[in-house]
């Protein structure tokens, strides 16, 4: 054994995950990196590495909240729609101030982090308070109300700024923004953003993981990781010991909603269209089966399952109209089997070491 | 007389939200879970009813009454077959289960019934004038409020005093304790499946009938609206889930009618909102404390 590998395992249990988390993102980036450079990979494939980086962040943010604090959140995608808009509104209006994509791109993910989290904060302050299947209510009718409200924001940018106009009738247009000659439209109301500039690249979408990672882990393994650790497993003697409740579930909630406008705004500038109706329920259940199948709390497990389920509808192209059966049928299987008692014991039989350890704790 | 006819409106389509509301709601109560599948329940049973009436040409009443008898069906073959196993699971688990059922059910109505919206004809046709002709009603409205109070008075009834219904509050109070005095569990959940099941046929008939269209899509939003309304009534109370939906509809429809109607749903929901953080367990809800 090398000095380095014994070095390796004298480490905490936790942090050999973590690294072990790290290495394997660097690897997957480094490997489609080569691949893509080498033309292995198909067009369908090259457009799919972007929307997988984003999922990754969201699924790991997600589970920030839904593994970690342990308060099931149904609108993640509340924020990812926050931060996409702002982003995409930000990065158009400094087309011409900033020429730089890469560091356009960099100001839109950040400002539209910063504008999910002060929606978190905005909607958890109050929310928070709630428990289990209300706040999950809560969390859900939220994301509703940002997609219809973005529904009705009309946004151009000229000479003399940007314009917002609310349309609450239904009947406004781009024209009554009044824009100059050289004014272009960013938002048209339920057309969503179009004509964006896409600028979203890989290499992006790699550093928003590797970031997401460094921020999550480093949060979950630190003195208040483990306060909303106590928080999720027992919120009365958590408080009983002097923890400041809402202190440590504002802290994960607003720094899960910042990650996922970050994803937002990234997944917004690759797609040179975009409506609200694809940040809707649906897209925040689809990131809540990525936590959920990845194992709650489960960091890799997240980034793992989230890959996989993007993938798997897109490898299933070939059974055409059946891919989505196919995939509810594999997501009810899978959940069936993982929490039936004989398949756990089947396991438990194959993983001998694991059976103790968990009899050890019981 | 306009904010009337906007009112009654509201009434009817709120009437909808509860009678699916009401199934939410007991489902919820026994098994504490949240079905999310229920509001695909609703949209097979329009689909069911829609082949009854346009392909077999059976009589209107015999159409829904085979909507319920197959959606009573389906709703103990899921309970069966993807519920029962998930019994002592962690409650996402169930939920993530539930997703899968409700998008399978989704997916094989795509299939089967493509996704070209049908249009629907109207179990019942025809306006009732009111008020010398300044009001007029139509004849499903109506009919949608007065099934919809009948349903909540025998369901109250059914809960209350049959033995059944008995049984059902006992194994939402306590499981265990409910095996052990001799109550078969696993049989009253089924039964609140069906039950549940039936109203969300006579829902999906009703509803179908206002929208005269059907999509393999038509269950999933009155089904998140439902289910708030059976939030914000209070979850697990009766008659909560029937103020809850009523109270929804006509938040909706004056909404439409005097704010916007691309905000109405997010007027709903800021409502709904607003009523958790005054009132955390909804309007009629028991907030039980918790024990240390």
């Amino acid at each position: 054994m090398t000095k380095a590998k014994k070095k390796f395992f004298s480490l905490k249990k936790t942090t050999r995950i973590d690294l072990a988390t790290y290495l394997g993102v660097i690897i997957a980036f480094v490997v489609m990196t080569v691949l893509k450079d080498g033309g292995a990979l198909n067009r369908k494939t090259l457009g799919l590495l972007v929307p997988i980086c984003c999922y990754m962040s969201m699924a790991v943010s997600l589970n920030l909240t839904v593994g970690i604090l342990g308060e099931l959140s149904l609108g993640h995608a509340g924020f990812m729609s926050v931060g996409a808009f702002s982003g995409v509104i930000v990065s158009q209006s400094l087309l011409t101030a900033v020429p730089s994509a890469p560091v356009r791109l960099a100001i839109a993910m950040i400002v539209g982090a910063s504008f999910a989290a002060l929606v978190g904060l905005l909607v958890g302050t109050p929310v928070l308070r709630l428990q289990g299947d209300y706040l999950a209510i809560v969390t859900l009718a939220f994301g509703e109300i940002i997609a219809d409200l973005v529904n009705c924001l009309i946004v151009g940018y000229d000479a003399s700024g940007l314009h917002i106009l609310f349309n609450l009738s239904g009947k406004k247009t781009i024209d009554d923004l009044g824009l100059d000659a050289a004014g272009y439209a960013i938002i048209k109301g339920a057309q969503g953003a179009t004509g964006t500039k896409t600028i979203a690249s890989f290499t992006a979408g790699f550093v928003l993981v590797m970031l997401t990672l460094v921020i999550v882990l480093n949060l979950t393994r630190s003195r208040a990781g483990r306060a909303i650790m106590a928080i999720r497993d027992n919120h009365i003697a958590a408080q009983s010991i002097g923890l400041n409740l809402t202190k440590y579930k504002l802290m994960a909630f607003v720094t899960s909603a910042a990650l996922a406008g970050a994803a937002g705004a990234l997944y917004g500038l690759n797609y040179s269209s975009l409506q609200s109706v694809k940040f809707n329920f649906n897209t925040s259940i689809l990131v809540l089966v990525f936590v959920v199948l990845g194992g709650l709390g489960n960091i890799w497990g997240s980034l793992l399952s989230a890959a996989a389920l993007t993938i798997l509808p897109e490898a299933l192209r070939q059974f055409a109209d059946y891919r989505m059966l196919v995939y509810a049928v594999v997501l009810i299987l899978v959940m069936l089997a993982t929490n039936d008692p004989q398949f756990k014991t089947f396991f438990a039989k194959l993983l001998p070491h694991r059976h103790s350890a968990e009899e050890k704790e019981g | 007389m306009e904010f009337l006819s906007y009112l009654i409106s509201g009434i009817s389509l709120g009437s909808v939200y509860a009678i699916i509301a009401l199934g939410y709601t007991m489902v919820y109560g026994i098994a504490k879970m949240l079905n999310f599948a229920h509001g695909d329940v609703i949209m097979v049973g329009g689909y069911i009813s829609f082949c009854a009436m346009f392909y077999l040409h059976l009589p209107n009443v015999v159409a829904v009454l085979l909507a319920v008898v197959v959606c009573t069906l389906l709703g103990i073959f899921i309970e069966r077959l993807a519920y029962k196993p998930l019994r002592n699971a962690p409650s996402l688990a169930v939920l993530i289960t539930a997703i899968g059922v409700s998008y399978f059910l989704q997916n094989s109505a795509l299939l089967i019934w493509k996704a070209a919206a049908r249009s629907y004809t109207p179990v019942v046709t025809g306006t009732a004038s009111l008020l010398d002709g300044r009001l007029s009603v139509s004849y499903i409205s109506l009919l949608t409020i007065v099934a919809c109070v009948v349903i909540m008075l025998s369901l109250t009834l059914f809960v209350s005093k049959s033995k059944m219904g008995k049984a059902m509050r006992a194994c939402s109070e306590d499981k265990a304790a409910a095996q052990l005095m001799g109550i078969n569990v696993n049989a009253t959940i089924s039964a609140t499946f069906a039950i549940g099941s039936a109203l969300a046929a006579i829902a999906g008939v009703l509803l179908c009938s206002f929208n005269t269209s059907l999509m393999p899509t038509t269950g999933s939003m009155p089904g998140i609206k439902a289910f708030t309304a059976a939030v914000f009534g209070g979850i697990g109370s009766i008659p909560g889930a029937f103020l809850g939906g009523l109270l929804l509809g006509i938040i909706e429809a004056l909404a439409k009618a005097y704010v916007s109607t691309t905000l109405a749903n997010a007027i709903v929901f800021a409502v709904l909102i607003v009523v958790l953080l005054v009132k955390p367990a909804g309007l009629l809800g028991r907030s039980v404390p918790e024990k240390v």
